[in-house]
């Protein structure tokens, strides 16, 4: 504004009169985002309908909920454990594969919609950078959805104890059991922690190649995601009878070194003693797959700046 | 310094040249119409100004490059590129609300104030609103962002007349100042005569006629030949000639006023028919080309 605005005739006087507030990138950006939720709203609706379903089945469930406990109480600490646990598990489970799903489609579209619909004429007509627009889209599955699936969890499966205590307190049962095997503050940390390293970093190359084909496709972009790769695996598999790219494909889509450990492991007696972040920070496959991202994301900012409406 | 400065720019897609050496010169302060027959270039132009498609020669927006620097440009710049290109998810207050977030120079208040006179809800969604509502909607928001240069592509087509004639009515009345220009291109020429302060004629990706609006007023005269008279008026060599109520109707440049008059009635031509002089003049050049 100052360099080229001086050296128009009579501006100088008009921009001193007018000054212009700033906008810095973060407001960009948070106005950005609050966009994607405004117009994606199955990003937190999907999720809190799951959670209301999850919640509604788990109430009819607490009428055998005393005999439950009741019958638990003989059983050996570690049988107790895994019964007492696994709702809560569950209810964990089918919240974050539902984040997932709704992350997939909402990257297919992100960058897709908008020429669709021809409104990428109206948001190139705001000073809002392709970087920011991207990357912005990119939060959604890469931030906003793992701790907004954290939230959620963490809400659901509250309200799923707090059921319980009342149903039991109601039917004379001791909570006592209930509580000493329900280790939920672990059970949210090794949430926490898997959602962040898991959905957020080892997806992410997924994610970012979601977005990559949002970006590119004039047309039925969910075939254009997943033909591309499943054509090199089976190239590769006529040429060299090999199948390391499909290896590849299965070990990032297992949740890699993390992932493993969480879903084959369940719940044990002392889960976090699973967990090992030094190794996850330390792996090349981490390393790779964010560097992929990156790429990933440079091009699809790229596109942006070429593509216009379809 | 220019508002538009550009020079020899080119633009193909595939086999079809776009632009063939575009050379455009838009000064601060003016209202361009950029006239041209459907594929002539138009768009492709504006496109190029405001920074949505890549081009080759010289082309600066207010002292930028649009192409590489569209973010910092749309500060100063303003663009409807089509009608109806509001998502059509979005509600109106969310539409205000995103866009004063992001725009420094965007004036909430102004555009609540524009929105006040018409019957466009906030809680309404765009998909609710018809077409000319979202038009005035999204006239709204434009007027309310105090930018340097708006540019618009069609931005009534499809609008009923009352729409189009509000349409340019409040962006003369409460936009346009001298300090802004505005550059359009509109197909309905006869409702943006009165509006425009310059003309530029655009075919085949060249521009072919470029004038301020007084100089057009003064240069060019349309005279209702008697038919006594048609011999005489075709010997000061019309530029284009048609009938029109049973008399010849000449379209004469630079030929005085007073000699003219007695010949039969002058007055000013309409753009539509110094269009079709010029656009006819320039096929007769192009004999034979390819359209």
């Amino acid at each position: 504004m100052s360099t080229q605005s001086n050296a128009m005739p009579e501006s100088p006087v008009e921009s001193q009169v007018i000054a212009p507030a700033v906008i810095s990138a973060t407001r960009r950006m948070y106005w950005s985002v609050r966009r994607e939720l405004w117009e994606n709203r199955s990003i937190y609706i999907a999720p809190l309908a799951v959670a209301a379903l999850i919640l509604f089945g788990f109430l009819i469930s607490t009428i055998h909920l005393p005999d439950k406990m009741r019958a638990a109480l003989a059983l050996d600490p570690a049988k107790q454990h895994e019964l007492i646990e696994q709702p809560y598990s569950f209810a964990a489970l089918l919240i974050m594969g539902t984040t997932f799903i709704v992350a997939v489609f909402y990257c297919l579209d992100a960058l897709h919609g908008e020429r669709r619909d021809r409104s990428i004429l109206f948001w190139k007509s705001l000073p809002v950078s392709d970087l920011t627009t991207v990357l912005s889209k990119a939060s959604i599955p890469l931030v906003v959805l793992p701790l907004l699936t954290f939230a959620i969890t963490v809400v659901t499966q509250w309200i799923m104890l707090l059921l319980s205590t009342v149903v039991l307190l109601m039917s004379g049962v001791s909570v006592a059991t209930l509580w000493t095997h329900l280790p939920l503050f672990q059970m949210w940390l090794m949430l926490l922690y898997h959602l962040l390293a898991i959905h957020a970093l080892w997806y992410a190359p997924i994610f970012g190649w979601l977005l990559l084909v949002s970006g590119w496709a004039r047309r039925a972009a969910f075939l254009w995601a997943a033909l591309p790769l499943l054509a090199i695996g089976v190239v590769e598999k006529i040429a060299f009878n090999t199948s390391h790219f499909a290896a590849m494909l299965g070990h990032r889509l297992s949740g890699g070194p993390e992932g493993v450990g969480f879903t084959a492991g369940s719940m044990s007696m002392d889960p976090l003693t699973q967990l090992t972040p030094g190794q996850f920070l330390i792996s090349p496959g981490l390393w790779v797959g964010l560097a992929v991202t990156a790429a990933f994301l440079a091009v699809a900012v790229r596109l942006r700046r070429y593509q216009g409406p379809i | 310094m220019a508002c538009i400065g550009a020079r020899g720019l080119r633009k193909a897609f595939g086999t079809t040249i776009a632009l063939d050496g575009v050379d455009l010169h838009v000064e601060e302060g003016r209202i361009v119409g950029l006239i041209g027959p459907n594929g002539a270039g138009k768009t492709t132009a504006l496109n190029a100004i405001i920074g949505l498609t890549q081009y080759q020669g010289e082309l600066k927006v207010l002292g930028r490059d649009p192409w590489t620097a569209r973010d910092q440009l749309m500060r100063d710049v303003c663009f409807i590129a089509d009608v109806a290109v509001l998502p059509r998810w979005i509600r109106v207050s969310q539409a205000l609300d995103y866009v004063a977030g992001v725009h420094p120079r965007f004036d909430r208040a102004k555009a609540e104030g524009f929105l006040a006179k018409t019957s466009i809800r906030r809680a309404s969604k765009v998909r609710e609103l018809s077409k000319g509502m979202v038009a005035q909607l999204h006239l709204a928001l434009v007027m309310a962002i105090d930018a340097k240069l708006l540019v618009l592509d069609e931005p009534t087509l499809g609008l009923d007349i009352l729409y189009r004639k509000q349409f340019y009515d409040s962006l003369l009345n409460d936009y346009f100042d001298r300090s802004r220009t505005i550059v359009v291109t509109t197909h309905q020429v006869e409702e943006v005569q009165h509006v425009l302060t310059d003309l530029m004629f655009i075919n085949r990706g060249c521009i072919v006629f470029d004038c301020s609006m007084e100089e057009f007023e003064s240069r060019y005269l349309e005279v209702m030949v008697h038919p006594e008279h048609i011999d005489a008026a075709r010997a000061l060599k019309p530029i284009h000639e048609r009938q029109g109520l049973g008399r010849s109707i000449l379209l004469f440049d630079d030929v005085d006023r007073n000699q003219l008059a007695a010949l039969g009635e002058v007055r000013t031509p309409s753009i539509a028919d110094l269009f079709v002089a010029v656009m006819g003049n320039q096929a007769g050049q192009a004999q034979g080309a390819a359209r």
